[in-house]
């Protein structure tokens, strides 16, 4: 199949970008991360879409559509933007009850995982 | 009595329907919390027979499946019922049901007005709902559909209650999970792009045209997606994180069954899409260091529960060596290992929670002298703990041999190599429990490092952890009834799968069986006139 080249470019910045703002520790740089990089999915998803191998439409009979879009691209992308559009409100929600309670958002580290890191190591690991 | 012939499908959309259905019932019920847990005990309890029956239909006259609509195959959305699918929806009912009826015990004897019950129950089915139809899925996108209910139901599971620890256990839980669902939609992406189909009969006819490198980097994406849901090393270290903080129930039923649905999805793409034996070596090397990862980073904690999430991670390895090893022995052996790793975790996180009634702490610089203080809670904790350790005779060793047996008939260097892995990763795992046993039930309460301090109350779903002197606290009172029955159900169970490990491991030999040999799959899915012409002409 031959994909536009422009749209696989611009998928790979994006997804680049929004890897980038999920490294963060403020937890609203990680949701706008987050919601790029299911846009980013869901451009590359429109672009697989289209003329090849038969995909499963009834009456299909030919492997190029003739003026029609590919519904099941379509389908797929729907259901996608609203799976991340509802869970996008609830890490929202998260980001607002961390900042509620702590007056910040900023993801802190397991308080048990530095406990066992900062463990001294002449320490009797048997107590 | 004869059944009728086609009862398998009628009864295949149910483990779906009745828990989305029964949601809707305990929302609408949330004022009368005696109507929502009966109504949600009953639901369940039909879930689990309906999974038996369809289990026993499955093995008796082979698998089946249905097109939902009525829309003829490949167009249609199709639920697939074959034994890989039957047992896993069975293993999971009962443990849902089990930590249902946890749940509703110790709501009942420890809840408050505050706890948030009535969103616990619909929320719960829903998880059901979900894991059900990723298991009964014969379709690509219906698998992430299934994958999706579930997460976002465990999402809300996970932070009940909003305490600050929660939220920032379930903020990471949750990223790291929603990235895994955007890789995998990737490589849904990529394997349409590929085949032009989602179904995955179709898809698995069509993968054996694409070019094998392009084809390898498909499967790679789908495996990071479905690696980090395993937690499979070195995708791992978001479990032990977020895992703990959930309350007892909920931990339980996410340490048995949400890193299973991933070990699933990684069997079937392995079996069915692509058999051809891409990423062997890759999952056998990954499944060794997550033994011994995860069995070192258990070693090293004084929580249980956090101990308790690090082995899970570690048996997960088991599972990936058998996948490894591509063989129906090696399959027969992840088959079996799966059914006796979920109700063996989930056997240990009930019985940490009713730990953390009795003696006020999940800590091992807190606990001491369980086994004076209650020698029932020792020996619900010992059988478990040994199972677990793999000692004989039970269900664990016998996974482990059948494991061991495939990996030494195979006889290659790495599969060496792991059957060396395992065996001394189930020592640890013994002495990492026998760790537990020593500082949590055969020391005195004294000998503690904090032994004094206890949390205040025990706390149903709420996390409401306020320390104060164990002298003080105030007295639990003898385990709840409610709380007992199922964890001693569940290590009922763990032993029925010693007493019939016969007929069960012959089960999941005819499991492996129907997953080597792919055209029974096709065959059933497509029907036998399509399958001619749809790999003739394309």
């Amino acid at each position: 199949m031959t994909a536009n080249l422009t749209l696989l470019i611009l998928i790979g910045i994006m997804v680049a970008c929004a890897v980038y703002m999920l490294l963060e520790r403020a937890v609203s740089k990680m949701l706008l991360g987050m919601i790029l990089f299911g846009n980013a999915v869901n451009l590359l998803i429109l672009t697989v879409g289209g003329p090849d191998g038969r995909p499963p439409i009834v009456g299909e009979t030919d492997r190029v559509h003739h003026g029609t879009a590919d519904p099941l691209a379509q389908a797929m992308v729907l259901t996608s933007i609203v799976i991340t559009m509802g869970l996008a409100a609830f890490v929202l929600a998260l980001a607002y009850r961390s900042y509620a309670l702590r007056a910040t958002e900023q993801v802190e580290n397991d308080p048990e995982d530095v406990k066992v890191a900062s463990r001294r190591e002449g320490e009797d690991p048997e107590q | 009595m004869s059944l009728p012939h086609d009862l398998i499908l009628r009864l295949a959309p149910l483990p779906v329907l009745i828990p989305l259905l029964t949601a809707a019932l305990t929302l609408i019920t949330g004022r009368r919390p005696r109507v929502q847990q009966v109504i949600s005990v009953i639901a369940l309890s039909c879930v689990v027979a309906v999974a038996g029956m369809l289990l026993y239909l499955a093995d008796r006259n082979g698998m089946a499946a249905l097109q939902v609509g009525g829309w003829h195959t490949p167009i249609g959305i199709t639920l697939v019922v074959d034994r890989l699918s039957a047992a896993m929806l069975l293993v999971s009912a009962i443990v849902l049901l089990a930590v249902m009826v946890y749940a509703v015990g110790q709501g009942i004897s420890d809840g408050t007005e505050r706890q948030p019950t009535s969103i616990f129950q619909p929320t719960y089915l829903i998880l059901t709902a979900g894991v059900s139809i990723a298991f009964l899925a014969g379709d690509l996108f219906n698998l992430f559909v299934g994958f999706e209910v579930l997460l976002a139901a465990s999402f809300v599971l996970l932070t009940l209650g909003a305490s600050a620890d929660r939220v920032r256990a379930g903020v990471s839980y949750v990223m790291v999970s929603m990235v895994s669902s955007l890789i995998f939609l990737i490589g849904i992406a990529l394997a349409y792009a590929a085949t032009g189909t989602l179904n995955l009969a179709q898809m698995a006819e069509r993968m054996g045209a694409v070019p094998s490198g392009v084809r390898g980097a498909i499967y790679a994406v789908l495996l990071v997606a479905f690696g980090i849901k395993a937690a499979v090393f070195p995708l791992s270290n978001w479990l032990p994180d977020s895992y703990p903080t959930a309350p007892a129930p909920v931990t339980a039923v996410f340490a048995g069954l949400l890193t299973k649905v991933g070990v699933y999805a990684i069997i079937r793409l392995h079996t069915l899409l692509f058999p051809s034996g891409h990423f062997d070596r890759v999952l056998l090397i990954c499944g060794l260091f997550t033994m011994l990862v995860g069995i070192f980073g258990a070693i090293a904690q004084s929580d249980i529960k956090r101990l308790l999430s690090f082995t899970l991670v570690s048996h997960i390895g088991y599972l990936m060596f058998g996948i490894g090893l591509n063989t129906a022995a090696g399959l027969a052996g992840t088959v079996f290992y799966v059914a006796h790793h979920i109700l063996v975790q989930t056997t240990l996180f009930l019985v940490v929670g009713l730990i953390e009634r009795q003696a006020g702490s999940a800590s091992l610089e807190r606990l001491g002298g369980l086994l004076a203080a209650s020698p029932a809670l020792a020996v619900l904790f010992g059988i478990p703990a040994l199972n677990l350790g793999g000692i004989p005779p039970f269900s664990g060793f016998l996974g482990k041999v059948t494991l061991l047996q495939a990996g030494v008939a195979e006889g290659s260097v790495l599969a060496w190599v792991l059957v060396g892995g395992a065996v001394l990763t189930s020592l640890l795992t013994l002495y990492a429990m026998a760790r537990v046993w020593s500082k949590a039930f055969w020391r005195a309460r004294a000998q503690a490092p904090e032994g004094e301090l206890a949390d205040a109350a025990p706390s149903a779903l709420i996390d409401e952890s306020v320390d104060m002197l164990f002298d003080e606290r105030p007295d639990p009172g003898r385990m709840p009834r409610l709380m007992l029955a199922p964890t001693v159900a569940l290590i009922g169970v763990g032993l029925a799968l010693t007493v019939f490990a016969g007929p069960i491991l012959n089960i999941a030999a005819r499991t492996a069986g129907d997953l080597t040999d792919r055209s029974t799959y096709l065959k059933t899915v497509l029907g036998p006139a399509d399958t001619a012409q749809a790999g003739g002409g394309r």
